[in-house]
C-alpha cells in the first residue's frame, strides 16, 4: 500500500509538472504579448513598438520558453524579483507573478480567490450528495414503482434546464422578486460574520447542487439498481436484517464506491471554478477572476495561476480518488 | 396399499420420521408465482414435501426448474410485489405464508437458515467476515455485545474448520480459498443454530475434494444440532451421500418424491431415469454410457397441459393414447409402497427401468436381471 501511494503521488507530481510546462508555453507563445496592455497603460495609449520590446525585454518575455518557465517554477518556489516595465516587485514564493492591472501578487489575490469557490464547491457538493445520491437511493428501492418515476423524470427535467438558466431564474424569482435570499455574494469570513458568508452563499451553493443532482441521481440509482440485485444482498436479507439496513448498510456501501470515483472527479472541476455560479451571485471565486483576467487587457499571470490550479486540483482530487477507492474496496489494497 | 387419489388431486406425500411427529418443515400445495411483461411465470406448482429434525431432503432438478424458488419462499426472501405465493409453508407448525415482513425476519437466520453456493458472491466484499458472522450473530442476540457476538464469530469459524480462525476472523473474503469461504459461508448460516438449514447447491463452485470435505461438515453439524436440511442440488452424487428424502422436480412440480435409495434403486418416472443415465460414471464398466436427456424444458410461462415432461419424454409412446400430451399425471404413489409418490403415467415402469434403462446405465447390474431384489445396488448412481 505505501509502495502504491508513493508511486501514485509521483505520477502526479509529474503530470501537474507538464500541465504546468503546457500552460505556461500556451500563454507565452500565443499571439497577443503580454506585455502590450503593461505598455499601453504605462505610455496611456501611445505604446510604440520600441518601447514595446523594450517592456518585453524587462519582464523577460524575450527569453526562451524554458528558461522563462525555469525561473516561473523557481518563483514558485524560492520566491523571485519581478519586473514590470520600469517598476520592480518583489515577491515571495510561492511566487506566481505580479498581476499587470493590480501589480499585486498574484499568490495574495488567489489564497482570497479561492475561499468562495472552496466553499461553493464544497457547500454545492453537500446538496447533491444528500439530493442526488438520496434520491438515486429511494429511486433504486422502489424500482419500478410510480415513486421511481416520478424521481427518475423529476431529475430528468432539472437537468435539461440549462445551467445558467436555472442560475438566473432562481436569481431574478428568489433575490429579487420574493426576497427568499435577499443576499447573495461572498463576504469574507475575516469581515467577522459568519452567518453572512453562509447566508449570502446559501443559494449559489443550493443552485449548483440542485443543478448537478440529477446526474448523481440517475447514476447512483444505476450503481443502487445493479448492487441490489447482486448475491450478498440476499444473504443479507436472509439473515434477518431490516429493509434499511440492507438497503444502507449492504447495498450503498458497496455502490458508493463507483459514486464517489465520479465525485471525486467532479469536485476537482468545481475547485478549478464554478463561474456561471459565481459570475451570477456575485461570487468573487477563482471562475470569475480567470473569466476577467482573459479580457483585455489580458492579465497573464492571473490567467495562468487559474489554469494552473485548475490542473492542480483536477490531479490532485484523481490521486484522492485512487486513494480512496484502496480504502474503500479492500480488495484494491494488495494490488 | 391400493389407495386411490381422484383425479386432479395430488397424493400428500407421508413422511415417517420414525417418532410420529410432526415435520418441522412442511410445505403443502406451495405455488409460487411471478407477473412479468410477457405472462404469469408459473415457477412452482401445488408442490408439497416435509422435512423432520435430524433428517436431510435432497431437491433435484436442472435449472429454472423451481428448486430454489421454492427453498427462498419458505425464508419468505421473495418480493411481495413479484411474487405471487399461495398454499402453506409451516415451520415447526407455524405457518408462514401471509406473514408481515417484520414476523419473517425474526425466523430469518434465526431458526431457518440458509446457505447459498458460489460464496464470494454472496459475502459481502468489503466487510471483514468476523463483522458478517458477528451482524449476522447480533440481529437476532440484540442484548450480545461486541466482544460476545466476536467471540461467537470465532467460535463458529473454528467449528467448521477454518484454521487460525482468532486471525482469519479479520479478513475479507476475497482472502479466503474457495473451500474456506464456503466454510465461512456455512458458519455464517449456522450461528444461530438453526432447526432448518436450507442449502443452495452449497458446494457447486467447489472442487471434488472441496465438495467431500464441506459434505462431510454439514454431515457433523447435523449430527451436532440435529437440525433439519434442505439440499438443493443437481449432483445425484451428493443426493447418494446426503439425503434422507429425494424430491425430483420438474418443470416447477415434483415428479417423484420418497426416501433415497428407493428413488435413485427403483425410479419410476422417465426424468428421474434421465437423470440417473446424465450421471457421468468411472467406476462403473465403459459400456455405460451417459446419456444427456434430450431437448430442455417447457416454458414456464405456457406450461403444457399434458405431462410438463412429455415432449422429451422416449416413454410416452407406452401410454395409450395421447394421455401424456392432455392430461397432467396425478403425483401418486408408485408400485412400491406409500412412500415412493412419482407423477408419470406409465402403468408398469419398474419393468421398463429393468429393462431399457439400466442396460444402458449400468449394464453390470442389468445382467443379473432380477428386477425385485435388487436392494443391495449401487448407491454410486
Amino acid at each position: 500500500m505505501f509502495g502504491y501511494v508513493v508511486r501514485r503521488m509521483m505520477s502526479a507530481v509529474l503530470v501537474i509538472l507538464l500541465a504546468s510546462l503546457a500552460v505556461f508555453t500556451i500563454f507565452f507563445l500565443g499571439p497577443a504579448s503580454p506585455a502590450q496592455p503593461v505598455c499601453e497603460a504605462a505610455s496611456r495609449g501611445n505604446c510604440t513598438p520600441e518601447r514595446l520590446e523594450a517592456i518585453e525585454r524587462s519582464m523577460g518575455l524575450d527569453k526562451p520558453v524554458l528558461e522563462a518557465y525555469g525561473e516561473y517554477m523557481k518563483g514558485i518556489a524560492v520566491g523571485r524579483e519581478v519586473v514590470i516595465g520600469a517598476a520592480e516587485y518583489d515577491c515571495d514564493a510561492p511566487c506566481f507573478g505580479i498581476s499587470y492591472g493590480t501589480r499585486v501578487p498574484v499568490t495574495d489575490e488567489l489564497k482570497e480567490r479561492i475561499v468562495p469557490t472552496l466553499l461553493i464547491a464544497i457547500g454545492g457538493s453537500l446538496v447533491f450528495l444528500t439530493v442526488g445520491v438520496g434520491i438515486g437511493i429511494a429511486a433504486a428501492a422502489r424500482r419500478g414503482t410510480v415513486g421511481d418515476r416520478v424521481m427518475v423524470s423529476g431529475s430528468l427535467l432539472v437537468s435539461s434546464v440549462p445551467y445558467y438558466l436555472l442560475c438566473l431564474l432562481a436569481w431574478l424569482y428568489l433575490t429579487l422578486k420574493t426576497n427568499i435570499f435577499p443576499t447573495t455574494g461572498y463576504f469574507p469570513l475575516s469581515d467577522g460574520d459568519p452567518f453572512k458568508t453562509f447566508s449570502g452563499l446559501l443559494l449559489p451553493c443550493l443552485v449548483l447542487g440542485i443543478a448537478s443532482s440529477p446526474v448523481y441521481a440517475r447514476y447512483s440509482r444505476g450503481q443502487m439498481v445493479d448492487t441490489l440485485g447482486d448475491d450478498f444482498i440476499r444473504t443479507a436479507k436472509a439473515k434477518g436484517l431490516r429493509n434499511r439496513t440492507v438497503l444502507l448498510k449492504h447495498g450503498l456501501r458497496a455502490a458508493i464506491v463507483p459514486i464517489v470515483t465520479i465525485f471525486g472527479l467532479d469536485f476537482g472541476t468545481l475547485l478549478a471554478g464554478t463561474i456561471f455560479t459565481e459570475k451570477i451571485f456575485d461570487v468573487d471565486g477563482i471562475g470569475v477572476w480567470g473569466l476577467d483576467a482573459i479580457r483585455p487587457p489580458q492579465d497573464l499571470p492571473i490567467l495562468t495561476v487559474t489554469v494552473l490550479i485548475g490542473a492542480v486540483f483536477i490531479v490532485v482530487s484523481n490521486l484522492i480518488v485512487d486513494l480512496v477507492y484502496g480504502v474503500l474496496d479492500p480488495r484494491v489494497r494488495m494490488g | 396399499m391400493s389407495q386411490t387419489t381422484q383425479t386432479g388431486q395430488d397424493a400428500k406425500p407421508i413422511r415417517d420420521s420414525g417418532t410420529g411427529e410432526t415435520p418441522y418443515l412442511v410445505v403443502d400445495d406451495l405455488t409460487v408465482k411471478f407477473p412479468t411483461a410477457d405472462g404469469l411465470v408459473h415457477a412452482v406448482s401445488n408442490l408439497s414435501y416435509s422435512v423432520s429434525l435430524g433428517q436431510t431432503l435432497g431437491i433435484v432438478g436442472e435449472s429454472g426448474s423451481g428448486k430454489s424458488v421454492s427453498s427462498m419462499a419458505v425464508l419468505g426472501l421473495h418480493d411481495e410485489r413479484s411474487a405471487q405465493i399461495t398454499g402453506s409453508i409451516r415451520v415447526d407448525g407455524k405457518e408462514i405464508v401471509g406473514l408481515n415482513d417484520s414476523q419473517m425476519r425474526d425466523m430469518r437466520g434465526n431458526t431457518v437458515a440458509m446457505i447459498f453456493q458460489d460464496a464470494l458472491a454472496a459475502l459481502h466484499p468489503f466487510y471483514r467476515v468476523g463483522a458478517q458472522l458477528a451482524e449476522a450473530y447480533k440481529i437476532h442476540h440484540p442484548s450480545a455485545s461486541k466482544k460476545e457476538a466476536r467471540k461467537r464469530a470465532v467460535e463458529m469459524l473454528d467449528r467448521v474448520g477454518i484454521p487460525e480462525p482468532q486471525s482469519r476472523v479479520d479478513d475479507f473474503p476475497h482472502q479466503f480459498s474457495g473451500g474456506m469461504r464456503q466454510r465461512v459461508m456455512i458458519a455464517m448460516g449456522l450461528i444461530n443454530d438453526p432447526s432448518l438449514l436450507i442449502a443452495d447447491e452449497p458446494t457447486t463452485a467447489l472442487d471434488v475434494t472441496v465438495q467431500a470435505q464441506i459434505l462431510d461438515l454439514l454431515q457433523d453439524l447435523q449430527r451436532e444440532f440435529n437440525s433439519a436440511i434442505i439440499m438443493i442440488t443437481h449432483d445425484l452424487g451428493v443426493i447418494a451421500e446426503m439425503a434422507d428424502d429425494v424430491l425430483v422436480m420438474y418443470s416447477g412440480r415434483s415428479v417423484e418424491y420418497g426416501p433415497t435409495k428407493e428413488i435413485l434403486v427403483h425410479p419410476e418416472m422417465p426424468y428421474t431415469w434421465g437423470l440417473l443415465s446424465s450421471v457421468p460414471d468411472v467406476s462403473s464398466d465403459t459400456n455405460a454410457r451417459m446419456i444427456p436427456i434430450p431437448g430442455t424444458p417447457p416454458s414456464l410461462l405456457h406450461p403444457p397441459v399434458g405431462c410438463a415432461f412429455e415432449a422429451r419424454c422416449t416413454h410416452s409412446d407406452k401410454v395409450g393414447g395421447d394421455l401424456c400430451a392432455t392430461t397432467l399425471p396425478d403425483l401418486r404413489q408408485g408400485g412400491r409402497g406409500v412412500s415412493h409418490l412419482k407423477r408419470c403415467h406409465l402403468a408398469d415402469p419398474e419393468s421398463i427401468f429393468q429393462a431399457e434403462v439400466l442396460p444402458l446405465i449400468a449394464p453390470e447390474l442389468a445382467d443379473k436381471g432380477d428386477s425385485t431384489n435388487s436392494t443391495n445396488s449401487t448407491e454410486e448412481n
